[in-house]
């Protein structure tokens, strides 16, 4: 044997390893492929009711709603961004990671609070009447929130942390001695900003852009709250209120256009972000500012936390101390989709980070020779955060059933064994989500030198046995934020659980839904501020992570 | 339109949290128009914080920086960087990695319109040697030629002062001399007041006219350059 012949034996995963990863990335796969069989495979004459009908509104809200967030996110995200980097103001430490804050309030629950909030007769409202001296709605309202620009407004103000924590990452590693050549060459500091410092980071923008256009599609609940019919929200009513699965299939097969559109957006941002981070340089430092000005810029990067999350999370914690003093508790129901969502949550974090695990491991152990097939199935099974939960439900059900209806003649069960028991749901949150804990435990793995994994076979241990004795301790933390980071996700999560739950299944996330769709307003407040404190610790542990405490440094450097 | 420089007596510190730390204390210095000086010493003892101070990146806190008729920095007065008519080599040539060479060079040229843009590039550009590189961009460029570009940038707005900070500092031992006196050809065609910071004394020699000798601070003596 050569030495590279027992070299790449001993990091070679074995055929179980190689199969089981292949097996994910064809499951994670198989709805996509679905969809594409069910909107084609009925023929094109079934399309044309659809276009006519369903497909053109829904298509320019869509759209519509798209183009706005966009817009709303890129200058609420770049704006703030570029305002903690370079500028120094009073509460800038603490407004430079509250700027993450939004990121723990799902959509919908924002929505929710906000229709209470800006309701006609509502606090807000009540209070600019006042200031204004009318005393009648007749006299005096603001629009209704229930219209694309009030969904713009919403979805903006909770989205746009993907693009200051891109863009803001991009600010930080810029070279400061770039923006001081502008300077020499006679810009100004705008001049500067707009001509260096912000082509620079379009990279950056554009995967923080993607990636919030990618949640804004997979919106189901503020838009449906806010009257915005939605291709998500109606793949969901044609399938859920007219049955029609051919048709929900051929919207979800539209939507997966966006998506492979706002993926390549990623994709190739993420490809040309080395652009100025390649030599390694002192990074621009914060200018303060004094009086009037230092306080404006304090307003206006507090406004978008104030927005999107400290108003809502005050209403919550108002709506749900005035339930538990009046109401008398909290109800059965209630108690039970929060042990519902309990459940859901660890059993998708489970299968989750058991497969990313698996993709991860198997990717790894392939020799460099193959390497392109390992990789393509780590890609492959980490598509799933881009697909829309609507989307993938519709995918997963065709199959689903098929299995279940093989599985009932088999045993001679009653009923769907898979989908009653919320098996198909776990599946499709665990191949949403799958992403996170790969990228996890891909980056923990590159850390471990492979000395480790051939002093470990040497004495003895086969592949399996050291990945249990000497990788899994050494990868805990990796795959405990990967956990984290899914179970939050699975409790928050909306859209796929609306289509895939067991019948009278409710999580935390549903009975809010329900509430809000009825507009009764009773506990729903309780079960979103449950959801936004579970949400909170991934954003702490984010802000840690990936900002940490800006550097001081000097601020005259000295010739080296 | 090069103009002579005159520093009065400038005082440079920065704040650390336990007071403001004293860099350079009652410097002075003055250079006539087109003449080439130099700041010549070891690490840390100010020369770069001067050039900071004379481009408008720090504030002087006590005596002036006077460039022809013009006062650019004082304890009270602090004229923005792009008002100075001050241009500036940084030690990493500091190309903007998203624009051309030709772009890099035509950044400063904004008040120009198009056509007179494009004859002052590819004057400059001439000037530097890099007739055909102008469609490049900085990392398909060698070291020396990235050198020449921000050259040209630096030049192309008609600076009244040139700053060259550690200019060949990336370059080895042979590029760096014969650069260096190429470098002085060129300053020295288009009559430009320049300063030069380096520590490295070979460069300082084929480079500058008049070589101060910098230590804690202060010039303790100037070197004859016409060795």
């Amino acid at each position: 044997m050569t030495i590279n012949g027992r070299h790449e034996g001993l990091r070679a995963a074995s055929p179980a390893w190689r199969c089981a990863s292949f097996l994910i990335a064809v499951g994670v796969l198989a709805p996509v492929l679905t969809l594409a069989w069910l909107a084609f495979g009925s023929g094109l004459g079934h399309w044309g009711p659809l276009f006519a009908h369903v497909l053109p509104q829904a298509a320019l809200n869509t759209a519509m709603l798209l183009a706005g967030v966009g817009v709303l996110v890129l200058v609420i995200g770049t704006g703030c961004a570029w305002l903690v980097t370079a500028h120094d103001f009073p509460g800038r430490g603490v407004l430079h990671w509250a700027l993450l804050l939004p990121l723990a309030m799902p959509t919908y629950i924002v929505a929710f609070a906000y229709l209470d909030l800006l309701h006609p007769i509502g606090p807000v409202q009540g209070a600019i009447r006042w200031v204004l001296g009318f005393d009648s709605p007749r006299q005096f309202r603001l629009p209704d929130l229930r219209s694309i620009p009030g969904a713009i407004f919403v979805l903006g103000f909770v989205l746009y942390p993907y693009v200051y924590m891109t863009a803001r990452a991009m600010f930080m590693t810029q070279p400061a001695h770039l923006m001081e050549a502008a300077r020499t060459l006679g810009e100004s500091r705008r001049g500067a900003f707009f001509r260096v410092a912000l082509p620079l980071a379009r990279p950056a923008l554009a995967v923080g852009l993607s990636l919030a256009l990618l949640e804004t599609l997979n919106d189901i609940g503020a838009s449906e709250f806010l009257g915005v019919n939605t291709l998500t929200v109606a793949v969901y009513t044609t399938w859920i209120t007219r049955s029609d699965l051919a048709g929900a299939a051929q919207i979800a097969c539209a939507m997966l256009f966006v998506v492979v559109a706002l993926v390549w957006l990623e994709r190739n941002g993420r490809q040309h972000q080395r652009f100025g981070s390649a030599q390694r340089m002192r990074a621009v430092q914060p200018r303060r500012l004094h009086g009037g000005a230092a306080w404006a810029v304090s307003a206006a990067a507090a406004l978008p936390v104030l927005i999107g999350f400290v108003a809502p999370a005050l209403y919550l914690v108002r709506e749900s101390f005035k339930r538990l003093h009046q109401g008398g508790g909290i109800s059965q129901g209630l108690v039970a989709s929060l042990g519902n969502t309990l459940a859901l949550a660890s059993g998708v974090t489970a299968a989750t980070v058991a497969a990313g695990l698996v993709v991860a491991w198997a990717s790894r152990s392939q020799g460099a020779g193959l390497a392109n097939r390992a990789r393509w199935q780590a890609r492959a099974a980490t598509l799933g955060y881009a697909v829309p939960g609507t989307v993938l439900a519709i995918g997963l059900l065709t199959p689903a059933l098929a299995f279940d209806s093989a599985l009932a003649t088999a045993f001679g069960w009653q009923g769907l064994p898979l989908m009653g028991a919320g098996i198909v749901l776990v599946v499709a949150c665990a191949i949403r989500f799958l992403a996170m804990p790969v990228g996890g435990i891909e980056a923990g793995l590159a850390r471990i030198p492979p000395a480790i994994e051939q002093a470990s076979r040497l004495l003895g241990e086969t592949t399996g046995g050291t990945l249990r004795r000497v990788h899994l301790p050494l990868l805990r933390p990796a795959i405990a934020t990967g956990a984290l980071l899914v179970f939050v996700d699975a409790m928050k999560e909306l859209p796929a659980t609306l289509l895939l739950r067991p019948a009278n299944f409710d999580t935390l996330a549903t009975w809010l839904y329900a509430e809000a769709a009825r507009g009764t307003y009773e506990e729903g407040a309780i079960a979103a501020l449950a959801i936004v404190l579970a949400g909170l610790l991934p954003v702490l542990l984010l802000a840690r992570n990936q900002l940490g405490a800006p550097s001081v440094a000097p601020g005259l450097d000295q010739t080296p | 339109m090069s103009s002579p420089l005159h520093l009065d007596a400038i005082q440079l510190a920065y704040d650390t949290p336990r007071g403001p730390h004293t860099v350079v204390d009652g410097f002075s210095l003055a250079l006539d128009a087109g003449e080439i000086g130099c700041l010549f010493g070891p690490s840390g003892c100010g020369k770069t914080t001067v050039l900071r101070a004379i481009a408008g990146f720090e504030p002087v806190r006590a005596g002036t920086v006077r460039l022809g008729d013009v006062l650019l920095s004082s304890a009270q007065k602090h004229l923005p960087p792009e008002q100075r008519h001050v241009g500036m080599m940084f030690q990493e040539y500091a190309l903007f990695p998203h624009l051309s060479a030709a772009k890099n060079v035509a950044f400063g040229l904004r008040r120009l319109d198009r056509t007179a843009q494009q004859s002052r590039v590819a004057e400059m550009l001439a000037l530097v040697g890099l007739d055909d590189a102008g469609e490049r961009y900085p990392h398909e460029l060698s070291g020396g030629q990235q050198q020449r570009v921000a050259l040209a940038r630096a030049l192309a707005p008609s600076p009244a002062l040139l700053l060259l900070d550690e200019p060949f500092s990336n370059l080895d031992g042979g590029t760096r001399e014969r650069l260096a006196a190429e470098v002085r050809g060129i300053l020295k065609q288009a009559g430009q007041t320049a300063i030069l910071v380096t520590h490295n004394e070979a460069e300082a020699h084929a480079m500058a006219d008049r070589i101060g000798v910098m230590h804690g601070g202060r010039i303790t003596h100037w070197l004859d350059a016409a060795a």
